[in-house]
């Protein structure tokens, strides 16, 4: 039971994130770069604040799943890397990203190797 | 003149409704985006006991990375993206989409200058922001350190 509820929250903290980027997209024509932008700069401030940390508690995947949890974990890796010294301060951030910036770049050159663009017949 | 009017009335008024469509498709895809990530978040929590909670967290999105882009790759997440918007963007799988899709799009024009260049028409701002914002929180952790 406390499993479902777990993902029940993440079910609608996470749509309510993606919710607001749809009212944003509805109400000013952002395009999708500037919404990831907006959106991890979001969790970076979160993050920041301190904030982050109540609401990933609440509702797990539903707001670390969204690009605002990349946001969070760069901060977090600067707020580690601070404890060592200046140079882990500043790059422990980017160590943070390199997961998913690693996977992203190489599915993304492998994927477009082996398969063509769709994009024509849509 | 009425029929003018009425028409506007209706313009509207579906404007109105096709605006709530969007939100309820971007709410349930983003959600059951989520729920998914949850589920490995759980699945690898399970299977791998001494692994921290970042690096967990960090699997977990290579793993919706790999699953964006592969659906991107199939030309799923496109077509799901017609209807989710925002629901699918926002989730990591949507960085992914922003990746793979242009590198596949641009690949006809050379390996070099078209696939790995474009690669980052989307991802780029990404990147930057994070990468300006990682060096900037390292500042201010660094000093608050030193002061605290």
């Amino acid at each position: 039971m406390e499993m479902f509820l777990g993902y029940l929250k993440a079910f609608a903290v996470g749509g309510l994130v993606c919710m607001i980027a749809q009212i944003l997209i509805n109400k000013t024509k952002m395009t999708s770069a500037r919404i990831l932008v907006l959106f991890l700069l979001g969790g970076v401030f979160l993050e920041l604040v301190g904030a982050f940390k109540f609401i990933e508690n609440f509702a797990g995947a539903g707001i670390t799943i969204p690009i605002t949890g990349f946001g969070s974990t760069i901060v977090k890796g600067a707020r580690e890397g601070a404890k060592i010294g200046f140079f882990e301060a500043v790059t422990y951030g980017f160590r943070n990203m390199a997961g998913g910036l690693t996977a992203a770049i190489f599915f993304g050159f492998l994927f477009a190797l082996i398969f063509r663009s769709h994009s024509k017949k849509v | 003149m009425e029929d003018k009017q009425y028409m506007e009335y209706i313009h509207t008024h579906a404007q109105k409704s096709a605006h709530a469509i969007t939100l309820v498709w971007a709410f349930a895809v983003g959600g059951i985006i989520c729920c998914i990530g949850q589920g490995f978040n759980d699945l690898f929590t399970f299977a791998l006991p001494d692994w921290d909670k970042s690096k967990i967290g960090a699997l977990v999105s290579m793993t919706m990375i790999f699953l964006g882009a592969f659906l991107t790759a199939i030309g799923v997440y496109d077509k799901i993206g017609i209807r989710a918007g925002g629901g699918s963007i926002v989730p990591i799988t949507g960085f992914a989409n922003s990746v793979v899709s242009p590198a596949m799009e641009f690949n006809k024009e050379g390996i070099v200058l078209g696939m790995m260049a474009k690669m980052f028409v989307i991802a780029g701002p990404i990147i930057v922001a994070g990468t300006v914002s990682s060096v900037i929180s390292g500042i201010i952790y660094w000093f608050a350190g030193m002061v605290g």
